[in-house]
């Protein structure tokens, strides 16, 4: 390869002091500082960096930036690099993609040769049939796949998020858009531009020196007024009340990061992008667009050939042909406006070594730049349901006039906007800012305003201001898209012109059907630089214009993000208990449950519960849900909230209560206590804590403002502590003073408090999970770690000994005490948990009342209590195996075809009975007691298993928890 | 993302409040059909157009308001911050 780098010149990006060396397919090579990977290629001669996606023909660069579909690299483990935007670094592995057994010679070429047979829709028609040989298909066509590769055992890399509040948003840092953020800032806002490149400055970067000065000039004024640049940042999404969505890239600030913007003001300032042109021969290396020859000659000191054709229709095309000049290539200069067409660029090997113009002169030439017109990336404003329309005289589409219900605040200035001389694109920016400015503040009074507890807003609102920005004009161009020969439109995706029409005449006569039907617009460049062109093809194809067929719709986000900056970093809180260190030092193995990080056991949970049954054991159950409730009204909540009664209980009781949603479903359950008149403390579950107190507080602000109830949560308020066995009360004898723990004083069910371990105000309650003789202990949280030592230390003798969450399970599981949400479903009503002697239908109102009534009693034209499932206790027949939960039910009907009937819901070995126990919900048909079950493994063997009379695989009668 | 009203906190990002749904009245359980309650748990108008819906204001104050959304083109009456002149329905 021969360099194509030129001497130092002025304007260029690179440090010719800091050489960087990577690799390019495994040759050593080098660039320098400053260049992009494909600019440091280029200057070594490169001219070939991948293979198309369908008909793998060789490809060159077209615009040398971000849109450019033709470098798409590897880098090491990273796929989908794109080369012309992705600064160069030292070690860098590069490789070509879509290219075996290489650049050079690509096998998959071959395809080519066939190309017709690789038509639109190829794959749609011709693998359709024989449906059974799809898999190989499959298989045969993910070979021929485009991209780059992933490798799993890449190290995972922490993406964080970042929440923006701007008052002005500018998405693009060209001259229009570094004017508008400097004015807006000067008005007092805070203001956030995104900047697409490497640096701000757009199209002034590659431009003369007095642009170039121009541009430092507006970013200098820009960063002394205060405004934030973010730069290699895109502004890829826009939602309802200027929700932004920017993708800042990789870079020194780390793995790419997604902020999320609330600005009250966007302006959109993206510029224009170059349009490629249509013709035969329009994808081989050697062809490029104005914009990519000037930014490699002007950034890079790049030569981009040596003999060049420059075929204009604008001033940024004769700025090309001149800068080309200034860098020593042969320029024959072809004016498109004076009639002259290029038809067709033709070589040998995909290079460019000829360029046919419409009236038959054929040129020499290894470089053809193409001005052929812009597109307007109108994205953003489209969002904002700004609609695109069509200037046949522009020859490109521009905002319409007046927008959606948002439209005032969202503007657009510089290029998307207009056409004009730089002050006036300055000028236009520099009012979009004041405007933007102005109306944030409005905007920003209103807030204050809406805001009840924020600071009065001072004086009147600020005027909403009218828009009186004095226009941008529109310069003229041709239309030109398509001299009459076929090439490639989209050169992502390799459907060519042709294809279109085809697609056309096929009837994908719209431009979403043909955009779907021929897959164009849908590449990397995700329409950039091919959407004008699709439309127009279609639009010669159908003999409409441009106007008529109007433009795919754009869609978020504009720019790709990666999947691990979407994820950012989860915010999920952990939850740990007083007791938490005390755990770790005794050496508990941690189960998550919910939010929270509990023990599972502290090494042997079946000794756990064996030690529970004979002696005496502690568990925290602090996550159990707490609610402080208190007021006159208190009992009528209550009864609201449980399908059972609560008016008769008596202060010192507690009570089981099961609450419903107004579908019947069960939605919670625990025990509450009355502790004075018109004061409770309820439990709820441990996982429904949070949503019991939001379906506390929608009832009480909503359907009853009117009751005189407080509802506190007090869950982190409280140490909860479960004392079980069958020595729990001669340990709390022990400890507890101002309660008389007598079996005749303190009865199962009952409340108390009182003093634990010299710790007053502790709640007691005397209930039993576990089967056996308990008491609750609910101690202020900040003396938990004191009371669960206390209880150790003066229970040694007895065997005391903290027991976890999964022998607290077992045991509940060996009393048959159900779990909401794991025995139970968002489908079971109360009646199939076995619950119809709580439910009082005779209350005049709770929630789920009328659900419940009809499940019991039957509902006019619908089942009765026969149509529920039931919770039944089931023992398989083989003691020692244990079915795992979820396992299906099944029963053989008449016509011999086996259905399920139910599902095992929990599953445990029961130390205590030495055999497998579980719950399962089944029919009705199948809930009799002493009923045969055949259980599916999940190894797909059948096991019989036995239906209990009574869900308490253990001590049904409950003596125990009694005594 | 939408900005909700909230009457207490002021606009804020619908995804720190929780939309329960349409607001209606609960049916009385002692004398309700079947068909009138499962139309109060199950069916929402969605209009194309302005209702009334209850929002929580899940990681604010905690309070549960009434708002009216106009759901074809995600606007709040009397919303206090993000219309334009043109489009405001303030009074």
């Amino acid at each position: 390869m021969t360099s194509a780098r030129m001497p130092a010149r002025p304007g260029e990006v690179i440090d010719r002091a800091e050489p960087l060396a990577f690799t390019w397919n495994g040759s050593e090579v080098s660039g320098f500082a400053g260049d992009t990977i494909v600019s440091a290629l280029a200057a070594r001669g490169c001219r070939v960096f991948s293979r198309s996606m369908k008909y793998h023909r060789p490809r060159g660069i077209l615009t040398a930036d971000y849109w450019d579909p033709n470098t798409l690299l590897q880098v090491g483990d990273e796929p989908n690099v794109r080369g012309g935007h992705r600064l160069l670094e030292a070690g860098m592995q590069v490789t070509a993609q879509n290219a075996w057994p290489s650049l050079r010679f690509d096998a998959k070429a071959l395809t080519a040769l066939g190309g017709r047979a690789l038509s639109a829709g190829f794959y749609y028609k011709t693998f359709m049939r024989p449906r059974w040989l799809w898999p190989l298909y499959e298989k045969v066509l993910a070979r021929f796949a485009p991209g780059g590769v992933i490798d799993p055992a890449s190290a995972p890399r922490r993406h964080e998020k970042r929440y923006a509040h701007p008052d002005v948003v500018v998405a693009g840092g060209g001259p229009a858009g570094l004017a508008a953020a400097t004015a807006a800032a000067r008005a007092g806002a805070g203001v956030l531009l995104v900047e697409h490149e490497h640096a701000p400055g757009g199209h002034l970067r590659w431009g003369t020196k007095r642009e170039r000065a121009l541009g430092a000039a507006l970013a200098d004024a820009a960063r002394s007024v205060g405004v934030e640049i973010l730069t290699d940042a895109t502004v890829v999404g826009r939602w309802e009340d200027n929700w932004l969505a920017i993708v800042e890239r990789d870079g020194a600030g780390g793995p790419e990061r997604l902020v999320k913007a609330r600005a009250k003001v966007l302006v959109v300032a993206p510029g224009l992008i170059e349009r490629p042109y249509v013709f035969a021969g329009n994808d081989r290396p050697g062809v490029m667009l104005s914009q990519g020859a000037r930014r490699l000659a002007n950034l890079w000191s790049v030569r981009p050939g040596d003999r060049a054709v420059v075929w204009s229709a604008n001033a940024a095309g004769d700025a090309a042909a001149a800068d080309l000049e200034a860098a020593g290539v042969a320029v024959e200069h072809v004016d498109a406006r004076a009639g002259h067409t290029v038809v067709a660029a033709e070589g040998r090997r995909g290079a460019v070594e000829r360029i046919v113009l419409a009236d038959g002169t054929r040129l020499e030439a290894d470089l053809l730049v193409t001005a052929a017109g812009w597109t307007a990336p109108t994205s953003l404003l489209n969002m904002a349901g700004v609609r695109p329309v069509y200037d046949a005289a522009a020859a490109r589409f521009f905002p319409a006039p007046s927008g959606g219900p948002e439209a005032g605040t969202v503007l657009s200035t510089g290029g998307i906007s207009g056409d004009g001389s730089l002050d006036q694109l300055v000028g236009h920016g520099e009012a979009t800012g004041r405007l933007a400015a102005a109306r944030a503040a409005t905007l920003a009074h209103r807030l204050q305003v809406a805001t009840a507890w924020a600071a009065p807003a001072s004086g009147a609102e600020p005027l909403f201001p009218t828009d009186e920005r004095t226009p941008l004009g529109r310069d003229q161009h041709p239309e030109l898209y398509r001299p009459g020969t076929d090439g490639i439109v989209d050169l992502s995706e390799d459907v060519s012109s042709r294809d279109l029409r085809h697609g056309a005449a096929e009837g994908f006569d719209s431009v979403e059907l043909i955009k779907r039907w021929t897959t164009a617009t849908m590449g990397s460049a995700q329409g950039k630089l091919e959407t004008v062109n699709t439309v127009a093809t279609l639009a010669e194809a159908t003999g409409s214009t441009i106007s008529e067929v109007g433009t795919t719709t754009w869609r978020p986000p504009y720019a790709p993000v990666t999947l691990g900056a979407l994820a950012g970093r989860m915010f999920e809180p952990v939850r740990i208990s007083a007791l938490h260190d005390l755990h770790v030092a005794a050496g508990m193995t941690p189960i998550g449950a919910g939010q929270w990080i509990r023990p599972e056991h502290y090494g042997d949970p079946e000794a756990e519960v064996r030690n529970v049954r004979a002696n005496v054991g502690i568990i925290d159950v602090s996550p159990l849900g707490k609610l402080d409730i208190r007021g006159p009204d208190a009992t009528d909540l209550l009864s609201l909230l449980y399908v059972n009664k609560w008016r008769r209980l008596a202060v010192g009781s507690v009570r089981y209560g099961v609450m419903c949603a107004e579908d019947g479903v069960i939605l919670d359950d625990g025990v509450t206590g009355r502790l004075g008149e018109d004061h409770y403390l309820m439990s709820t579950t441990s996982s429904g804590a949070g949503a019991m107190e939001v379906w506390i507080q929608n009832w009480l602000q909503t359907e009853h403002p009117d009751w005189r109830v407080r509802v506190t949560p007090v869950t982190d308020a409280f140490t909860s502590v479960n004392v079980a066995g069958p020595k729990s009360r001669t340990l709390l004898e022990r400890l507890v003073d101002g309660v008389d723990l007598d079996p005749e004083a303190f009865k199962y069910m009952q409340v108390r408090t009182g003093a634990v371990a010299g710790v007053s105000g502790c709640v007691m309650w005397r209930i039993g999970f576990t089967g056996e003789l308990s008491y609750e202990l609910h101690v202020p949280a900040g003396y938990g770690p004191h009371v669960w030592q206390a209880l150790l230390d003066a229970g040694a003798d007895l065997g005391v000994a903290p027991f976890g969450l999964e022998a607290q399970r077992i045991m509940r599981l060996e009393k048959g005490h159900f779990i909401v949400g794991q025995d139970t479903d968002a489908l079971t009503k109360a009646p199939t948990a076995g619950l119809e002697w709580l439910i009082k239908l005779d209350k005049e109102d709770f929630t789920g009342l009328p659900e419940l009534r009809w499940a019991l009693e039957g509902e006019p034209g619908a089942g009765g209590p026969e149509a529920l499932p039931r919770l039944v206790a089931v023992q398989p027949t083989d003691p020692g195996y244990v079915p795992p939960e979820a396992c299906q039910i099944v029963a053989t009907g008449s016509d011999g075809k086996e259905r399920i009937v139910g599902r095992i819901t929990s599953s445990r070995f029961s130390p205590t009975l030495e055999r497998s126990i579980c719950l399962a919900q089944v029919e009705v048909t199948h809930a009799s007691p002493e009923t045969t079950l055949t259980i599916v493994g999940t190894d797909g063997r059948r096991r019989s298993a036995v239906v209990m009379a009574h869900h308490a695989h253990f001590d049904p009668d409950g003596e125990r928890l009694r005594g | 993302m939408l900005l909700v009203p909230c009457p207490h906190c002021g606009p804020r990002n619908s995804a720190d409040l929780t939309l329960v749904g349409e607001t209606g009245p609960r049916p009385d359980p002692a004398t309700t059909t079947p068909g009138e309650w499962r139309a109060y748990l199950y069916e929402e108008e969605n209009p194309a157009g302005w209702t009334r819906e209850t929002w929580y204001c899940r990681l604010g104050c905690g309070r549960f308001f009434v708002t009216e959304r106009h759901r074809a083109e995600n606007r709040f009456r009397n919303p206090p911050l993000g219309a334009g002149d043109e489009s405001s329905d303030r009074p």
